[in-house]
């Protein structure tokens, strides 16, 4: 098979991915949508496959289907709150592939370059097509794969810090080393040197140096940054694997990698963007860790919270008309989602008219909620983004927040002062009761005291959401 | 201060403005009591009881008015009373500050005070002067037994050995206070009661009477009572269109209308018209509270009973609480109480006329030689007004065409601009770099470029699921691996396998967990 071959599969593949992502647009077409992705890739490999330049084809073919293997045992296995963690595991992986491929660029490049000629008119594959370069050409290459190692190296390491705060493995609250983002201002700019000194030279040990320091700045990025951030952490590494999938194809000359590259860099950059503004945070301020921008003492709360047990709330709960509810990571961590999902069968065939309320930055992972409650066979029409079911909560009889804190906090709108002011919640307090479910009275991730659970109209059941859900289904009726 | 009440001189009036029980009350705010003699008579209140209360009975009315510091009354005064008003002089009444002008002014010269008990403003403070709701009340209830009274059929639906009695249908059109007391007359009777009101909110209270409520087929925002101090307002004509249309269909099933609908300062809206008399059924009885405005049926006659070619009665009595003057007189006297009660807040039988008071400013039409009619309008609110949802101010059309022009106008500038910086930097890039970088390039940039514009459409809701679909095609870099393992040295192919080793996980777990994913969400 001649490249041309190879390149026409590229344009299928190319055109099926940008069908992929733009089918995920509705619940519905994006079952389609999976299988675009998936034909893609396989056309893809395929292409490579039996291309020119490629050899060991069957140790690929074992390797890919060992891979494979592995990959469907943690697909099938996952459970749905882990998700965020299996989503920033994954991208570790594409960032070591980008690094090692970039190491790998590196190697045939030097052996291509101690070559005769005669030698590299004998060269196949990939060698070949770097035999052909001119200077200027090896110069921009070494520019791209150093950048592609660098991109690489830092959404490995931040990827696996990442992976080990959502899974509990790494303490995670914000935790910088002494000196903070000047470690990080110098391991850039120490890179920036081996740039300009690999640019030169074409060693090995700026290539090196520059590894390490790519890998320290993705490992003290995210350990700088807190739990709550983590939807934002999580898409922005989502970018970086995109963007070092995109400068490794330049290195390689290969038009597929760039065009994914740009596509899944941007998805994630949008992604970022989207979370950032839900939390009314710019994007500057989420990586270089902990809230910025306050000035004056936070607004003291005052009046107490006042406890409910489960008979009071299922009393409200028979009483009501409407119901809202409010999920939260807490939910999640609590694996209630099981429970919530009996209550809502519940009181929806008593004829209660009850909803979802989903903030765009609940949970760890952009959408995470939805996933959640899909699981829970919970129909999505009755999931509704904050937007579209803020202005319902004055006519809503009760509000119940299961494991949220911040996103209900009316801090964000009353107290200019508080770390959060100005970004956009669910005013649940304007219902007429609010019930919030929660392990104890301590505040939430970010640390910040939430006036709603001091309000008049708000009631407080303590305890592990799945325990006092199950407790409370048998009293509705 | 001595609070007198003469003998109502208009004829036919039984009610009486005091009686012996809101005289001791009275009492016990410090003032003393007088009362012309008789004057409770038709009432039923007789002389003796009064004295046996501690009120003096005074022979003449015009020893009364002499002396008597304020005068509570019923009836606006005629000219005689007129003439008998002096200045220092309190005088509570009914005196509607439209209808009876000319007295107002000339209580007003002489620099009498007047209370006028319409004017008593709708807040819940208030409630306990309002004579309008008390004398309302009384009015619906008496509507009712007299359309009974009228009506040769029972109200309540009977099966008696004698046969099958079929209820009677009652509609009463505006559920004020009247309206509602006359509903609930008519269903503790027994009677099939609809109700009608221009303000759909009071559908619940009507409902909660045991009646029915008849809603129209009409789209247009109905109107807020709340807005104009609990009574109804003016209607658009398509709305009264669509009620009289509902109004046509009632006429021929029910038994009895009573209509109620008056609006503030305005002569009564024609709500029953001569073709649904003609189409009701004979024997059929028609109450018109609204007589004395002119009637919701124009073939009302002013307190006359008429019956019409086809059988219907037509009530046009005004005089309803009169005839019932017991009752009439015991809440009319007790609002009065409670206006003095306001009036005198020290209980030391000291008239303090408090102009800052939402509720005796409203009702006080002359004070100091002055008219103090309209009164402004009350600091409370009659009745806290429906929550409505801020509706955005509606701009008119040039506004809305001059802000998609701003909007437009900043989108083209933002866009140009942000093409021209990127414009600039892909010739720049294109200067330097070679042919061979630049196809690549191009590539790269429209990619990006496509990349925005795809994601922005995808679903909120779906964002973890194109998390894990991108990070699946991410893997794409295994192509590069794969290229890599088959040439070159021990140390390349090594790690390339490795590359292509994880790839395949991240491939296959990306795309699996994607379907896992997208199969759980699933409609109702």
């Amino acid at each position: 098979m001649d490249f041309g071959f190879t390149t026409a599969a590229y344009v299928v593949a190319a055109i099926l991915f940008i069908l992929s992502l733009g089918g995920l647009s509705g619940q519905e077409s994006a079952k389609r949508a999976v299988w675009y992705g998936i034909v893609g890739m396989a056309l893809a490999v395929a292409a490579t496959l039996i291309g020119p330049g490629a050899g060991f084809w069957l140790l690929s073919l074992i390797l890919i289907a060992g891979g494979g293997a592995i990959g469907y045992q943690l697909a099938t296995k996952v459970q749905m709150t882990q998700m965020p963690e299996l989503v920033a595991a994954m991208h570790s992986l594409v960032g070591l592939a980008a690094v090692f491929v970039g190491y790998n660029a590196h190697i045939e490049l030097g052996n291509v370059l101690a070559m005769d000629d005669t030698a590299r008119k004998a060269t196949e594959g990939f060698a070949a097509l770097l035999a052909k370069k001119d200077s200027v050409e090896i110069a921009i290459l070494r520019v791209e794969l150093f950048l592609g190692v660098f991109i690489g190296a830092i959404t490995f390491t931040g990827s696996v810090i990442a992976y080990g705060k959502l899974a509990g493995r790494v303490d995670t609250s914000a935790t910088k080393l002494p000196g903070g983002h000047i470690l990080n201002a110098s391991a850039a700019g120490l890179s920036l040197l081996c740039l300009v000194w690999y640019f030169n030279t074409g060693g090995f040990l700026p290539l090196f140096i520059m590894t390490l320091a790519a890998l320290f700045i993705g490992y003290h990025l995210i350990m700088g940054i807190g739990g709550a951030d983590m939807p934002v952490v999580v898409s922005m590494l989502n970018s970086y694997s995109g963007w070092a999938a995109a400068a490794i194809g330049f290195s390689l000359g290969n038009d597929l990698l760039i065009v994914v590259g740009a596509l899944v860099g941007s998805s994630g950059a949008i992604l970022s963007y989207i979370m950032c503004k839900a939390m009314n945070r710019s994007f500057v301020s989420v990586i270089l860790g902990g809230f910025g921008g306050t000035s004056g003492p936070q607004m003291e709360v005052e009046g107490e919270q006042v406890a409910i047990d489960t008979d009071g709330v299922a009393t409200l709960l028979n009483e009501a008309d409407s119901v809202i509810i409010i999920p939260g990571y807490g939910m999640a961590v609590a694996q209630a989602q099981q429970a919530v999902s009996e209550l809502v069968k519940k009181l929806r065939a008593k004829g209660k008219n009850v909803r979802f309320a989903i903030h765009p930055v609940a949970g760890r992972l952009p959408g995470h909620m939805n996933v959640l409650l899909a699981e829970a066979k919970v129909p999505y029409d009755i999931v509704m983004e904050m937007d579209e079911i803020n202005d319902d909560f004055p006519s809503t009889d009760v509000a119940i927040v299961i494991g949220s804190n911040d996103i209900v906090n009316p801090a964000a709108q009353d107290d200019p002062n508080s770390p959060i002011a100005g970004m956009p919640v669910l005013e649940c307090w304007k219902a007429k009761n609010v019930i919030v479910s929660k392990r104890g009275q301590g505040t939430g991730y970010s640390g910040i005291e939430n006036p709603l659970f001091f309000k008049d109209n708000t009631r407080m059941l303590y305890g592990d959401a799945k325990a006092s859900l199950d407790k409370l289904l048998p009293l509705i009726d | 201060m001595k609070i007198g009440t003469p003998k109502e001189t208009f004829e036919g009036e039984n009610r009486v403005a005091m009686t012996p029980e809101s005289a001791l009350q009275l009492q016990k705010l410090g003032h003393s009591c007088m009362i012309e003699a008789g004057a409770g008579e038709a009432a039923g209140f007789s002389n003796d009881k009064y004295v046996e209360a501690g009120v003096e009975v005074i022979d003449t009315a015009a020893e009364l008015w002499e002396t008597a510091d304020v005068v509570a009354k019923v009836r606006v005064p005629n000219t005689e009373e007129m003439a008998m008003l002096r200045s220092d002089q309190t005088l509570i009444s009914f005196f509607s500050p439209v209808a009876d002008e000319a007295k107002m002014k000339e209580a007003a010269e002489k620099g009498t005070t007047v209370v006028a008990m319409e004017m008593i403003p709708r807040i819940s403070r208030a409630q306990k002067m309002d004579a309008l709701s008390s004398m309302a009340n009384i009015a619906g209830y008496r509507a009712v037994i007299e359309a009974g009274n009228n009506f040769g059929r029972f109200f309540t639906g009977q099966i008696t050995a004698a046969g099958k009695v079929p209820p009677a249908k009652v509609l009463v059109v505006g559920a004020g206070v009247a309206g509602l007391a006359a509903i609930g007359t008519s269903t503790s009777l027994g009677a099939i009661t609809l109700a009608f009101d221009v303000r759909p909110e009071v559908a619940e209270q009507v409902e909660s009477m045991g009646a029915e409520f008849v809603y129209l087929d009409f789209e247009e925002e109905q109107q807020d009572g709340s807005a104009s101090g609990g009574y109804a307002s003016v209607s658009s004509p398509e709305f009264r269109e669509a009620q009289l249309a509902k109004f046509r269909e009632l006429a021929p099933e029910v038994d009895i209308v009573i209509t109620t609908a008056l609006i503030p300062n305005r002569e009564a809206p024609e709500l029953w018209t001569e073709d649904m008399v003609a189409a009701m059924k004979p024997g059929s009885v028609i109450v018109d509270l609204a007589a004395e405005k002119g009637g919701n049926c124009k073939l009302t006659k002013m307190d006359e009973k008429i019956v019409t070619e086809n059988g219907v009665t037509i009530i046009g009595y005004t005089d309803f609480p009169s005839r019932m003057a017991t009752q009439a007189s015991t809440l009319y006297a007790t609002n009065i109480r409670h206006l003095m009660t306001d009036l005198t807040p020290e209980k030391d039988g000291v008239v303090n006329h408090n102009m800052e008071d939402d509720v005796i400013r409203g009702a006080t039409i002359t004070h100091d030689k002055e008219v103090t009619f309209p009164p402004p309008p009350p600091k409370v609110a009659a009745i806290a007004a429906a929550p409505k949802k801020d509706k955005p101010k509606e701009l008119t059309a040039e506004e809305k065409r001059a802000n998609e022009v701003a909007a437009f106008k900043a989108q083209t500038r933002n866009q140009v601009g942000l093409l021209a910086i990127g414009g600039v930097l892909l010739l720049a890039v294109g200067l330097v770099a070679p042919a061979s970088f630049m196809q690549h390039f191009i590539v790269f940039v429209l990619s990006v470029f496509i990349g925005f514009q795809v994601i922005w459409g995808v679903a909120h809701s779906l964002h973890t699921p194109l998390m894990a679909v991108t990070n699946a095609i991410s893997s794409i870099i295994i192509l590069g691996a794969v290229m890599q393992i088959g040439s070159g040295s021990f140390l390349v192919i090594i790690l390339a396998a490795l590359s292509v080793f994880m790839c395949g996980i991240n491939i296959f777990g990306g795309f699996l967990v994607t379907r896992r994913m997208l199969a759980m969400f699933q409609k109702s």
